[in-house]
Order: C-alpha cells, then structure tokens, then sequence
C-alpha cells in the first residue's frame, strides 16, 4: 500500500497547519495512542455507583410476576428501578416510540430490559439484577419477517413497520434476456470496540448531566427528557470519548436507564455493558430476503427491474422505515432502467431490533443487484464490467424513484478506476502457508484450492432524505487569531475533528483551531450517520467560519478606511486588491473577538408519494471493488487475497484519513461476506460475543487496496466533497462473494458466505455427521 | 462478595497499594478503577480483543484475564508508561503519524502489541506483524494504517524496511 509516512504533525511550529486535501493529523491521536483519551468506559466520579441492567431470556413472554425485593436486600444496592419508575414516556424510539423504557407485561426479544439497579460495585450491581424474581409466560416468538406480514400482531403498531411501493414506467415491460433469483442476507453487528457506556450526574436543579457515546446528543436528549418528563434543558448531554459506533449508537441504549437511576439515587452512576451486554443492548443490521427478476434487451440495456425486500426489524421500529426506504431507493443499483416495481416491506418480528448499520438499506440491496447484473452478464454472454458500464448511471439520468440525478454521478469512472488497477496478487502457493485458506494447517489440500475474482459496484445518498430537515449547527469565534470551534458533531472516530480544523483554518487563514466538547448547549448537528457530518457539519462551521471572515474583513476595512470588499484573506494575511492592507489575519483584530453561530440547512428534499415517487435524496455516491479470493473448495474456507476500493469522493479532503475510511468500510464488507453473522434460533442469540461473532483480524486481511479516487466536485456541496463513510461498506461484500462464486462455480445466494454452504454444497442430500 | 482483600501491585515501576478490593477482580479493573489508569480498555473481557494487553515481567498479556491479585509481585506495565516527559514513543508517533488511530478504543492494546513484538524482533516481515496484531481487534481501519505504523516506526528505529 501506498507509504503514506508524514514529517510530524506541524502544531507548535513555525509550519503552516494542514488545510483543505492536506492530511491533517488528528488532534485527538496523541492522548489516543497514550492511553489518555477519555472514553465514556473511563469516566469516574467521587461516590459513583455502577448500573447494571435485567434483561428478559426469552424472545416472546408475558411477565406474570415481578419482586425486586431480594436485589433491594442485598447490601451495597441502592435502587432498583423498573417501569413504574419511570416519570415520563414510557416508551422511546428513534422515529417512532414504540419501544418500552422497561418491558412490564410483555417481552418482544431476547434482552428485551426489565429493570436496572445500582450499586457500590459492578459485581454487586450484577448480581443484584440476578437475584430480581421475575416470572416469564413463554410465547412462541414470531420469527419469520415474511410470516409477520399476515400473523397476528405482536405489538400495538402492528407487525408492518413499513410498506414502500416504488412503481416507476411500466413494471409489466418484459426484456428479451430474463434473470431471477432470491438473495439473502445475515444479521450483521457493527461490534464498535467501545461498548455502550456512560455516566449521569444528578444536577442541583433536578436535572441530570449525561457524559455519553452517542452518533447524535440532540435526539438522545429528547428521548431521555421525554421519558424523564423533564423539560430537555435539565437534560444536558455532553460527547464522552466513543469507541466507534458505525450505526450501533444512533438507537438509545443505556442513556435512558443511566438518568433515572442518578436521579434515583442523587449520586453518579456509571454504566458499561459487557460484550454480551452489547449484542443485547445495540440494534443491528437487517437481514433481507430479496427476490429480483431483471429484464434486458439482447445487447444488454436494462428494460425492467422487479424486487420484492423483506427486510426483518425485529421487535422494535428504530430506523427500520429510512432503511427499507434507501433498499427500495436504491434496489436497482447505480444503474438506469426506464421501468421498474420495488416491493418494500420492514417487518416486526421477535428477531433483535435492527436498525442502522453503515451503509444501511443499501449494503442489502447491493449484494442482490450485483448478483443479478453478474447472472444478467451470463445470460447475455456478456462481460460483467461491459454489462455495467452500458447501464451505468449518470448526471441527468432518472432514478426509479423519478429523481433527476443532478448533481455529480461519475459510475462508469469508478467502475473503470477499480478495473484499470493493476493485478498484484501473488500465486496461490506462495510458499507461505499462514497465506491459505483458514491459515496455517487448515487447509485440506493446499493443490485443491481455487482462485476467483469478483466485482461489484453499489451507491448510496449523502445525509438525509424523504423531506426531513436536515440541519447541524456550529459556532466559530475567533480571538486574538486562535479560533475555537463548537458543534455538537459526535466524533466517534471518523475524522470530523480533522475536518473542521481543515475548513476553519481554510476559510479564516488562521492554523490554530481549537474543537470546544461538543454537548447540547449548543443547536443540533444532527446524527453522525448517513455519511452526512461532512457536508452537514462541516457545512455549518464552513459557513460561521465564513461569518466570522466577513465581520472581521470589515472591522480591518473600517481601520484602513477602505471599503470591505476589497479586502480578502490570503494565506495567513489579509490583504487588499491595491495592496495598500497587508497584515496579518492573527493580529489583524488586536483584542476584539468576533463570534458567529450558523444553522446550515441542505437543499430541502420530498417525501416520496404513493408510487414510490419523489426528490427524496440530497446527493449520492458512488463505490466499485474488486475483489480476489482463495477457496478451499473441501472445508469451504476462504482467503481474501486482494481487494481494491475505487470511489466517488468529490474531493479529497484529508488523503490519509480518506484511506482509513475506505480501508475500513471496505473490512466491515469483507466481514459480512465471509465470517459476520449474528446467529439466530428461535429468537434467541446463540454467538454474543468475540469468540463466536467474528470480526476480521490483521491475518484475515490482505493489503486493502485504493484505486484511483474519483474527483467531481459535488456542486452544492462544501468544498465539493462527498461524505465518504458509508460507500466502502456497500460493494465490498458482493465483490468478494462474487469472487468466492467464480472459485467455486456455485450460486452462493446468501451472504455471509458459510463453509457448509461450499464445502457441501454437491452433496445430494443435507448432511449430517457421520459415525466414525 | 467475599471480605475485601487488600494488596500491593507494582505498576510502571511504581508500588500502589490496592485496599478494600473483592478478590475476583481483574488486573484491567483494578487499573482502570482503582489505580487510575484507564489505558488498558475493556473491549471484551475475554480475551478475544486485545484492548486491555499490558506487560506482566516482560509477557503481553490480556489484563482482562489476570486476576489483580495473582499479578501481586509481577512488574506490571501499562500503556501509560511508554511517553517519557511527555514525548511519545516511536511506535506511538508512529502510530498518530500514519493515520493508524481512528475512533482509537483499540489503540493502546495494539500500540503494546507492537511495542511487544519490536523488541523480539526489531525487523519483522509484513506477514509476522499481521500474525503479531492479530489478537488484537480493530473496527475502524482494516488494519491497513496499523500496519503502515509498524513500517514506519521500524524503518525510524533500524532504517529497514518491513518486507
């Protein structure tokens, strides 16, 4: 990979700070890489008391009784709390409340919280949870998304979270080449390596202080001021250090639970949930069941595409309706078809609540349709990439959805970028055997093993869509030329901290930036997800930054008597067209300091009608793999050999943080191709934890490689960057599974990729052990 | 619980002695919560993830996995003695310099690893330094900046390259 070794990082030198396409060191790496950082895990209070939450066994009961007097008896507890403690909303949810603070009569998953307690100690808390007596009526759980449609509901909203008809042209076109197939895909976890942590502090007012890990404080402030009946500015939440989120933290967990028991209790009480804890207490990527039927002409232009998306929410709404809405969006993939009928159901069932995860909707969809366009390209005897690039999306071009594709849609760019990278992969048997299929001594026959490559290219929307109002706030102050930044962005390691330093220093020509902790005493900045906190955020502070220029260009222009526009920055100076102003932007101001606080709203987007119809999206981007695999064909192991990443990025904004951020996506797609699946029976978790849910490690990873990036500069975006989160995670996974179909010759249409499903895959009949 | 036991731990060269603690608590939470030392993190209390890996004399070790009480008369050394007055170590600049920090949980486990693995083997290939982070877990970077950070803070230290 590209040796991407800096001079150290600039800060207390003479040197300039990195600006906009430098790469600007994290001002956070250095208490990170000493320990020093501190996480929501390591916060610590005089008299604090640890929470511990009851979490119900089974996925479908009644609660038939309830004593929480031996958790109360045991000494060192000081609460136990459970739904009739709660003052406020008994319920809480992302965008609908539907989900139960506690559970007090019904139990719809396995986890599904009951009560939590507080104690002097983390054993003691634990074990006092153990010892409330609850009494469970086991139900049998409803499990199957598909079965939900038509079974009795199991919770007052109904089993239909969502159901979105997109009805484009005329869906009864028939192609003369016709491909079909169903495509599945398993319960991802986001496994951020942070669990859920926080800790809340009892104000002097009544109110509550809550030091959290978050993706957004504002939604989570409702919710917990709601459920509190507290009006929300006793509820103050400030950003403690997050351990990744990817998604898993946009859904309340602990915050809820951590307030009422400080307010309970009068004293701190801190809460983090172990591994297992977390599977529980995070909501996780839908599993889909999709079946498309594609239609083309002989020479391969797309005339029709059918779906129908059964994506499983679970027992809970969370995103589930933005989710099946980018899956029906997005569903045909980057690529234009005159006519089409997406089917879109989120269901409820008693599976573990599912919402967002990276790339959501259509990290699903994306692994059908580019099974579907390879099945398509054999059909046609076509090359695959041929295939793609005659169908491929551009500026101009019409989405299912009627949408007008406005701004930048570079497809064919980015699939020729990930094509045009040169091949460096190694022989299979490189004589290293650490380099096999399952590593050293696990493959069955090294001369066995297959080689195949893969490819796959997928999109999605930048920010938010379907008519929310889209907003994030910032304020920029600028004193004595050291400018201090205040949003309340969640930085949850995605680089935002870079960024606004970056635009700061871009617009005000000032290198000292100074990030103020981001809480809710500032406006919102709306959640860290979407892909959304460059554009959103970074458009916010962009424009207070600007603010901030103009005040100060005309506090100098008064100075010099000359008029404010002819004054600019340039540089570090600000200086005038004649040249007669020439000075310094840090001194130019003297003592005074200006301040400017922005609303940064994006483009307004439109609900979708009732064929699926509408301007739902602000902007997308665009993402191509290309992926190579070893199988050993016997044990149905798989090595990741290569694979490259090329995208649409608008601008590159930060080169070293971009590759960590496609590096990155790209693993978690790699994850969920061959190893990442939360394992469901009957509702019921069988793998919460690291040792039977596995996350790719440095052994099962070749060099993640980054082919060219394609620069168009988004037109109405800050800088012209595209948010560049989400678009590695989307067409990883197909790539690889693609490439595990062309070793092997099979149809894999399910993802991840299972050993049994190669290793018996020509076995006529189910296997079973044999006696020895 | 049972009677709280109390001990002494030698940590970064220095002794703290550990009064009023139950008997079943871990080195990671001894150091996290009672000795103030928050460095080590608690990523999965198994073992599985590295996020907590200290020295116990000399051996990288997950302090999840240590009882506190059984590290008594081990030299113990945590992530936070690596800086000396204030200047990283050459694996930790290297680390903020390659960009191998992101959201940064497993940061201080991985930075020990490689802090561990550098002095066995001060020229490892690629392939053993993946095989020597490989208990360590990372959700942000795919490893890929992780594994530049051990070049460069190879190629600084011995001027060789990582092959």
């Amino acid at each position: 990979m590209t040796d991407t070794t800096l001079t150290p990082p600039a800060i207390g030198t003479t040197t300039r700070a990195p600006r906009i396409g430098e790469s600007a060191p994290r001002p956070d790496g250095i208490p990170k890489v000493q320990g020093r950082f501190a996480y929501s895990s390591d916060l610590w209070a005089e008299g604090m008391l640890w929470g511990h939450t009851l979490r119900a066994p089974h996925a479908a009961a009644r609660i038939t009784s309830l004593d929480i007097g031996p958790a109360l008896r045991i000494p060192g507890v000081q609460a136990v709390l459970t739904a009739d403690d709660v003052p406020g909303r008994r319920t809480y949810g992302l965008e609908i409340h539907d989900q139960p603070v506690f559970a007090s009569d019904v139990i719809r998953y396995q986890g599904e919280p009951v009560a939590c307690v507080a104690a002097d100690h983390p054993e003691t808390a634990r074990r006092a949870a153990e010892a409330i007596v609850v009494a469970y009526e086991p139900l049998t759980p409803l499990t199957d998304a598909e079965a939900a449609i038509e079974a009795p509901a199991i919770h007052p909203d109904g089993n239909v979270v969502r159901h979105l008809v997109i009805r484009h042209g005329d869906p009864t076109v028939t192609g003369d080449v016709v491909v079909e197939g169903t495509y599945e895909v398993g319960m991802q976890d986001q496994a951020p390596l942070g669990t859920e942590a926080g800790m809340a502090v009892p104000t002097e007012d009544g109110g509550v202080e809550l030091y959290i890990a978050t993706q957004w404080l504002h939604v989570d402030q409702a919710q917990v001021a709601a459920s509190l009946d507290l009006p929300p500015d006793k509820v103050r939440l400030q950003l403690a250090g997050v351990g990744g989120a990817f998604g898993a933290r946009e859904d309340v967990s602990l915050q809820i639970h951590l307030a009422l028991l400080a307010l309970h209790t009068g004293r701190p009480v801190k809460m983090v949930y172990d591994r297992a804890e977390s599977f529980f207490g995070h909501v996780h990527r839908h599993p889909a069941t999709m079946w498309y039927r594609h239609h083309a002409t002989a020479d391969g232009t797309l005339v029709n595409v059918e779906a129908r998306l059964v994506f499983d929410g679970g027992a809970y709404a969370s995103s589930s309706p933005a989710v099946i809405g980018n899956a029906a969006c997005f569903a045909v993939g980057p690529y234009f078809t005159p006519n089409a009928l997406i089917d879109g159901w989120a269901m409820r069932t008693n599976n573990p609540p599912c919402g967002a995860m990276r790339g959501f909707g259509a990290v699903q969809t994306c692994f059908a349709h580019e099974a579907q366009m390879d099945k398509l390209a054999a059909a046609l005897g076509m090359d695959p990439v041929e295939l793609r690039l005659r169908n491929a999306l551009k500026t101009g071009d019409t989405l299912p959805t009627g949408q007008v594709i406005t701004g930048t849609a570079p497809v064919a760019e980015v699939i020729q970028a990930v094509v045009d990278v040169p091949d460096a992969v190694s022989p299979v048997l490189e004589g290293k055997p650490m380099a096999l299929p399952g590593g050293a001594g696990r493959t069955a026959d090294p001369e066995a093993v297959r080689r195949g490559s893969g490819f796959a290219v997928g999109f999605k929307n930048i920010a938010f869509s379907e008519g929310f109002d889209d907003f994030s706030t910032a304020r920029v102050r600028l004193d004595r030329g050291v400018a201090t930044v205040t949003t309340a962005c969640a930085e949850v390691g995605q680089g935002f901290v870079t960024i606004a330093q970056q635009f700061t220093r871009e617009v005000l020509g000032v290198d000292e930036v100074v990030l103020a902790p981001a809480d809710t005493t500032i406006g919102s900045a709306g959640s860290t997800s979407a892909s959304r906190q460059t554009w959103m955020s970074g458009g916010a502070v962009k424009a207070a930054a600007e603010a901030v220029r103009e005040r100060m260009l005309a506090l100098v222009a008064a100075d010099h008597g000359v008029d404010p526009g002819v004054l600019r920055v340039e540089g570090d100076r600000i200086v005038s067209a004649d040249g007669t102003v020439d000075l310094p932007v840090t001194t130019a101001l003297g003592d005074r300091v200006v301040e400017e606080t922005v609303e940064y709203h994006h483009a307004p987007t439109y609900p979708l009608d009732e064929h699926g119809q509408g301007d739902a999206h602000l902007s997308f981007a665009f993402v191509a793999h290309r992926a190579v695999v070893d199988v050993d064909p016997e044990l149905g192991l798989c090595r990741l050999v290569d694979l490259v990443t090329s995208q649409d990025v608008g601008k590159v904004l930060n080169p070293l943080q971009l590759l960590g951020q496609l590096e990155g996506g790209a693993a978690q797609g790699v994850g969920l191709a061959l190893m990442e699946e939360i394992l469901v029976t009957d509702g019921t978790v069988r793998n919460a934890s690291f040792t039977d849910y596995l996350i790719p490690t440095a052994l099962d990873l070749p060099d993640l490689r980054v082919g060219e990036l394609v620069e168009q500069p988004e037109p109405d975006a800050p800088f012209g960057a595209k948010g560049v989160g989400e678009p590695p995670t989307i067409s990883s996974t197909p790539a690889v599974v693609a490439a595990v179909r062309a070793a092997t010759g099979l149809d894999l249409p399910r993802t991840p990729v299972r050993p049994s499903d190669i290793a018996l895959a020509n076995r006529s009949a189910p296997s079973s052990p044999e006696a020895p | 619980m049972t009677a709280p036991e109390t001990y002494d731990l030698t940590v970064n060269g220095t002794s703290h002695h550990v009064p009023g603690a139950w008997i079943g608590e871990s080195l990671l939470y001894v150091l996290r919560e009672r000795l103030g030392l928050p460095g080590a993190k608690n990523a999965c209390e198994q073992g599985e993830c590295g996020s907590c890996s200290v020295l116990v004399d000399g051996r990288l070790v997950c302090s999840c996995l240590v009882l506190a009480a059984s590290a008594v008369g081990s030299e113990i050394t945590t992530v936070e003695s690596l800086a000396t007055d204030g200047a990283l170590s050459d694996v930790q600049q290297a680390f903020v310099d390659a960009g191998a920090v992101q959201c940064g949980f497993c940061t201080p486990g991985l930075v020990m690893a490689v802090e561990d693995l550098l002095r066995r083997d001060s020229t490892p290939t690629e392939l053993e330094v993946r095989e020597a982070i490989s208990g360590n877990l990372c959700r942000c970077t795919g490893y890929g900046r992780v594994i530049d950070a051990v070049r460069v803070a190879v190629r600084r230290r011995t001027g060789a390259e990582v092959a």
